[in-house]
């Protein structure tokens, strides 16, 4: 019997344990090590933070929907990997810490045959001075959708700004990123969008000032370098598809700019031109920069190897081509395929939890050499499609031998749905719905714009805003593994 | 001046970019043209989910 360990239960992790646990029945085991309880929907949450739908709907426990698929949880963290074992023993192993109210602290270890990291993001809100709370938690200045509880808090805030604005006082709304190194900027241009639509059903919208601040240099550039996509017949740029949302929706932009320090009430940014500046704003929503989770790895001589099997940024090193060079020398090539960590083949990463070679917009920073370009987003659909791909390679690895052949799940051949619905109303909401093929441009297959037009597109309406809530119930369906889960794609 | 114009007279930043018309706005509630899109938008994205697996 093999056992294939997955670190994380969110969309990359969900997605793998649940796939092999069902290819490989129960003559062999998987187990998930995740801190959290509950699984969430993250897209929902944007709908949780303008107060139109509940922390309950969506998310759900895990333990129920695990122990019907014959999958052993753990409620813990992962803290550290030893690959080669121990001294005496070859058995690779990950020493994991319980955060379950009944075993919270309690350390363990967990030998495995395979191992699957996608453990996630670390919110790294405390890059940035006042964003965090100092101890690797959002502070107290500005609210997050990040997590289901982050939304909720976004929800009252805003809550508290309506009523500010029903009696009178003007409020000024600031949301975008945190950082200069920021990605998920959809889920930032979804928030605002859903603000600015709940303003103007509060009949309010005329006492708010709105802003949108983001590490982008360009406005629609969403961490892919931009796009240029099929809109009423035209291909136009993704520049000027949001420009054009914003500027119907009077919201102002702000781009190209690091958020180097938030306190009450106020930001202080450089842009990309070197200069400075001061925001003052009554709520905000800021994205924070992504990190690896922090894990550690020791060799079979309890050295630690943690920089030979991560990246700086604490992301896990796969099949990808990291000596790829300056920006000229970028290829879709450079992305990788199988997600197998070069040095231990039973080692793979999946969704965010896996090092990309290099950031998919064009790398700038400012005169004072402060970067700011969006980091490259692998949430959602593309996170789905590798957990899946990682474990139908696993399956094989253990039911037809080590050497069997590895499935692949380049994010160069790979599309992404982005659909940025604002309001819950069946008929009264509307939506910015985007797809992009592929997520990486390839200028090698598609020369002028790096991406197949035919299925690069944009579309405002209902027809998207339908889409959006579809997409709600089909994958928390999908992950509470209810009949015929398998046959709602990823 | 035209409601769909006003914006532009807003921001600076607005003036470089296209503002939809009346025609486009209402195009974008109309349930039978948006049930049309819908479904083409539907068959597009698993055209692109296919692709991507």
């Amino acid at each position: 019997m093999a056992r294939l360990v997955v670190l994380g239960g969110g969309v990359a992790g969900h997605t793998t344990a649940t796939f092999a646990a069902k290819w490989l029945g129960s003559s062999h085991e998987v187990v998930v090590v995740t801190p959290n309880s509950k699984w969430n929907w993250i897209p929902s949450n944007i709908w949780v933070g303008v107060g139109q739908m509940t922390k309950e709907e969506v998310t759900f426990d895990l333990a129920p929907v695990y122990k019907k698929a014959g999958i052993t949880y753990h409620q813990a963290k992962a803290v550290s990997i030893n690959p080669e074992g121990k001294a005496d023993s070859d058995k690779p192993f990950v020493t994991i810490e319980y955060t379950d109210a009944d075993r919270v602290g309690q350390v363990e270890t967990i030998e495995y045959d395979y191992l699957v990291n996608a453990t996630g993001p670390k919110l790294n809100f405390d890059a940035t001075p006042g964003l965090g709370d100092g101890n690797g938690q959002m502070g107290e200045n500005t609210v997050s959708v990040c997590t289901a509880d982050h939304a909720v808090h976004a929800s009252h805030e805003l809550e508290k700004c309506i009523e500010a604005m029903k009696a009178g006082n003007r409020q000024k709304f600031l949301i975008g990123t945190g950082h200069g190194m920021c990605t998920c900027q959809g889920a930032a241009f979804e928030y605002i969008f859903n603000i600015e639509h709940e303003l103007n059903k509060a009949g309010v919208r005329d006492m708010a000032d709105m802003k949108w601040i983001s590490n982008e240099s360009f406005l629609g550039d969403f961490g892919m370098g931009g796009l240029h996509m099929k809109v009423g017949g035209y291909v136009v740029s993704s520049k000027l598809f949001a420009e054009s949302l914003y500027a119907e929706r009077d919201i102002e932009w702000l781009i190209g700019a690091h958020v180097s320090k938030v306190e009450k009430g106020k930001l202080a940014y450089e842009l990309l031109d070197g200069s400075t500046g001061e925001e003052e704003f009554d709520f905000a929503m800021l994205i924070p920069p992504f990190a690896g989770v922090g894990l550690k790895a020791y060799d079979k001589a309890g050295e630690d190897i943690t920089s030979k099997v991560f990246a700086p940024n604490g992301f896990m090193k796969v099949d990808a081509n990291y000596n790829a060079g300056s920006y000229e020398n970028w290829k879709a090539s450079d992305w990788p395929r199988t997600y197998q960590n070069p040095d231990y083949k039973n080692m793979f990463a999946a969704g965010i939890a896996f090092a990309p070679p290099h950031i998919i917009s064009k790398p700038m920073s400012s005169p004072n050499g402060t970067p700011i370009n969006p980091t490259p987003p692998r949430t959602g659909m593309p996170s789905g499609i590798i957990g899946k791909a990682v474990a139908h390679s696993i399956c094989d690895m253990i039911t037809k031998g080590e050497d069997a052949k590895l499935h692949e799940a380049s994010m160069a051949e790979m599309g992404a749905a982005c659909v940025a619905s604002a309001g819950k109303g069946v008929f009264s909401g509307t939506a910015a719905a985007m797809t992009v093929y592929p997520v990486v441009p390839d200028f090698e297959k598609y020369p002028s714009t790096g991406r197949d037009t035919e299925y690069t597109f944009g579309e405002i309406g209902l027809a998207g805003h339908w889409i959006k809530h579809i997409l709600h119930f089909m994958f928390m369906y999908k992950a509470k593994l209810n009949p015929g889960w398998t046959l709602i794609p990823e | 001046m035209k409601k769909e114009e006003m914006n532009f007279q807003k921001h600076e930043q607005f003036t470089l970019t296209m503002m939809p018309g009346i025609f486009a706005k209402k195009m974008r509630t109309c349930i039978i043209w948006q049930a049309i899109r819908f479904a083409i938008i539907n068959i597009k994205m698993l055209v692109v989910v296919s692709k991507s697996h």
